[in-house]
């Protein structure tokens, strides 16, 4: 058996209720690692790039890398690969918490999910033995009351994974959720779980987890750890303020998006920054499986009139899209909007920007105020709470479209261009006129706007990889695809992005060889990367994406930045980047990787 | 004498310690057969890790027909000779932690031994929920923590008052 893997995948079919256990194909463990890499293999070969994210043909993969269920820093992860509802591209959603590592002792790599169930059901996975169990009376259940149920009707120790009302009735936004406090957030997979009329995955385990090469292992394990509790942002910053530290940070570079991307700048970022929430709001920090860092919040109202909800967060994306990007500074009700949306199982960062470009509509008079319970104002705490509500219950006419995210809403009241997203997902806390190197990452990332594909944030804000300068669009295309390549085999691990804060890619391929037995350095691992990035690429050229689609928001291009450090910027080079990114990528101008560079990566048959 | 000290307020339920104590043991990552036990109250928004205590009378020794568990007096353990072991499990019961535990595969008594002086547990964990120590350190620095909240009080009061 292959080191770091169980060797086996649960394949589901929820239509026939029929499971099957598949071997792990050694040739794709070697050429895409696992997770996301792997995962979206089986699903380029399994699912026709043109479905309907909704119907019965498309498949939702659970997957893990070699990595989890071993000691290796931050590898908790949980990727949820599907054709994203919200994109209609390729979409890989990934986790922290507990379940990907107790998916594996219980003795699976991944799980296939095809089909559709008639009624609604859960699984209960353990120890290598499936079942699939009604589940009509946890259908409409929020994700905490259905995390504590399926723990109480299987085992108590048992990690969960669940959709909440919002993947139910499909709307665009929803996530899944596991350990009920960490999200799989983007791109709407939580829809396509529903779809499938799942409610959720239960799993408990006792098998091990073995490696290839055990002492090497744990050598590369103990320096790596060692690295990062060294490290100024995985030692320091993270555990002690979590990933909301960067509202401060990033608003001091007039870089982060308030009141829909009107500005950059948020005065009043102060409030709410993760400073704020350590004083105010924190019990303790929640880790992940086998992490060092434990940057998760586990939070508490201490008064007013949420005083006594607890859950866990806001990270620092959901902090700014619930925040700042709707000009909210009430951190008590960011708070409450960020637990109801956990509670909703829908996407933090697409369901702020949703209420922000809601805001908007409303402000400029495009959402008639009949059509609203509540003046939907920027800045407006309790517009927030309850757009939040409406989005999570869906029973008004608003209430349905905003669930949609905010490009059909816009779409609908005619004014498309007021949503910040890409390929239909709303863009992150980081405003590309600010740092032009997101912004090519936003226009490329394969699901979508995105900052975790390419985090060039490291290097332009935070000093990593030798710095860049943020207002420079020089260097960005080979900055943008270092990253990516990075990130896709990273995924594909199964460990934690926040790794690279203090980890080099040598650190990364040393712990992946010695787990795995396949010998791998920085220059392979590299390229399994790009390997990845490229077959992402081809699902969504199968899908109907083209270089048209590669773009920003109007607004990033043209509106100038009004105040704050970036005042007076715009994005004014992105097709000479978008240019320089295709041709590093053996590209043609069109986005269509060239003969030549699909035979260096082994993809040459699959066109 | 050192002796391994659990912190549950530091704790983040991140669980490397169960998976570095299997693989000390077993070579293989297995929270299941691990000596160290988290324990995750997620409602509670709680984590409470726990491990053998060596008990100066510790009751799985006195229940043990064949000696197989024994305290040493020197190092503070109590040790358990798998050799001497016959798998009546009294031990599992009598432990009023449920610190002893049966090892899923060979069904052996497995129970924590600080890895010879040098335990894995805490090598895996930053925040030092749990951690190998000098008991007399860790009397003098909650001494010294507990003092501490109430210096700055001490010294304002202080002021002017001649002894």
């Amino acid at each position: 058996m292959l080191g770091g893997y169980q060797g086996k995948i649960l394949r589901v079919n929820l239509s026939t209720r029929e499971t099957r256990v598949e071997p792990i194909n050694e040739a794709w463990a070697r050429a895409f690692i696992g997770g996301r890499g792997y995962a979206t293999r089986i699903i380029y070969a399994e699912v026709d790039p043109k479905v309907d994210p909704l119907s019965e043909g498309n498949k939702v993969i659970i997957a893990t890398g070699p990595l989890g269920g071993t000691v290796a820093p931050s590898s908790g992860r949980t990727m949820v690969v599907t054709k994203g509802a919200l994109t209609g591209a390729i979409a890989c959603s990934n986790a922290g918490g507990h379940f990907g590592p107790a998916l594996k002792h219980a003795g699976f790599d991944m799980i296939i999910l095809e089909g559709r169930s008639e009624t609604p059901v859960y699984l209960w996975i353990k120890d290598g033995k499936v079942e699939i169990r009604d589940a009509r009376h946890l259908w409409g259940k929020t994700v905490d009351e259905a995390d504590k149920i399926l723990r109480s009707e299987t085992h108590s120790e048992a990690e969960t994974m669940v959709i909440g009302p919002a993947g139910e009735k499909l709307s665009l936004l929803a996530n899944v959720m596991f350990n009920a406090h960490r999200a799989a957030g983007r791109s709407g997979v939580g829809a396509v779980v529903g779809s499938k009329n799942l409610k959720g995955i239960v799993v408990k385990g006792s098998m091990p987890v073995k490696v290839a090469q055990p002492e090497r292992f744990m050598e590369a394990v103990y320096k790596a750890r060692e690295k990062l509790a060294k490290d100024p942002v995985g030692g320091a910053g993270l555990p002690t303020y979590g990933t909301a530290v960067l509202i401060n940070i990033i608003n001091e570079y007039g870089g982060l998006p308030t009141c829909n991307a009107l500005d950059a700048y948020f005065p009043e970022a102060g409030k709410i920054a993760g400073e704020t929430i350590r004083e105010r709001n924190l019990i303790r920090n929640e880790g992940c499986a086998s992490c060092p860092i434990a940057c998760g919040r586990v939070t508490e109202i201490k008064e007013g009139k949420y005083k006594g909800e607890h859950g866990g967060g806001p990270e620092y994306e959901s902090d700014w899209a619930l925040g700042a990007m709707c000009g909210v500074s009430d951190l008590d009700a960011v708070i409450m909007a960020n637990y109801l949306c956990d509670r909703y199982g829908i996407d933090t960062i697409s369901a702020g920007s949703t209420v922000a470009c809601a805001m908007e509509l409303y402000e400029k008079g495009y959402i008639p105020k009949g059509e609203s319970p509540i003046p939907l104002e920027f800045g407006c705490g309790d517009a927030l709470v309850e757009a939040i509500r409406m989005m999570g219950e869906q029973n008004t006419p608003l209430g349905k479209l905003l669930a949609k995210g905010s490009y059909r809403l816009a779409e609908h009241y005619g004014h498309p261009e007021l949503s910040m997203s890409v390929k239909k997902q709303e863009f992150p806390a980081y405003d590309p006129r600010a740092f032009k190197g997101i912004g090519l990452n936003y226009a490329t990332s394969n699901r979508g706007a995105c900052h975790v594909r390419g985090y060039t944030i490291a290097a332009e804000a935070l000093g990593r990889f030798g710095g860049a300068d943020r207002l420079k669009y020089e260097g960005k295309a080979a900055l943008d695809k270092t990253l990516q390549d990075v990130t896709a085999a990273l995924d594909s691990t199964g460990i934690c992005l926040f790794t690279t804060f203090g980890l080099d890619v040598e650190d990364l391929a040393a712990m992946y060889s010695s787990a795995t037995g396949f010998e791998c350095d920085v220059n392979e691992f590299m390229k399994i990367g790009e390997r990845i990035w490229n077959l992402e690429k081809l699902f969504n050229l199968k899908a109907g994406f083209t270089r048209k689609d590669d773009t920003l928001p109007e607004r990033l291009l043209k509106e100038p930045i009004k105040s704050g450090a970036s005042k007076g910027e715009v994005v004014a080079e992105l097709d000479k980047m978008l240019d320089e990114y295709y041709q590093l990528r053996g590209w043609d101008k069109d986005s269509v990787p060239t003969k030549a560079k699909l035979e260096e990566l082994g993809l040459a048959d699959l066109l | 004498m050192r002796a391994l000290i659990v912190d549950p307020v530091k704790c983040t339920g991140c669980r490397a310690c169960e998976y570095a104590c299997s693989f000390a043991h077993d070579g293989v990552f297995n929270p299941a057969n691990s000596r160290v036990k988290v324990s995750i109250f997620l409602e509670d928004l709680t984590f409470i890790p726990s491990v053998c205590l060596q008990c100066d009378e510790p009751y799985c020794a006195e229940v043990c027909p064949t000696a197989a568990l024994e305290k040493d007096a020197e190092t503070g353990l109590v040790k358990y000779y798998k050799d001497k072991c016959i798998g009546c499990k009294q031990c599992v019961v009598a432990c009023p932690w449920g610190s002893i535990k049966i090892h899923l595969g060979d069904k052996k008594v497995i129970k924590c031994d600080y890895c010879d002086g040098d335990p894995a547990c805490v090598k895996v964990c930053p925040p030092k929920a749990i951690a190998y120590e000098e008991l007399e350190d860790v009397v003098l620095n909650k001494q010294k923590a507990v003092a501490a909240l109430y210096k700055d009080i001490v010294r304002e009061m202080a002021k002017g008052v001649s002894p």
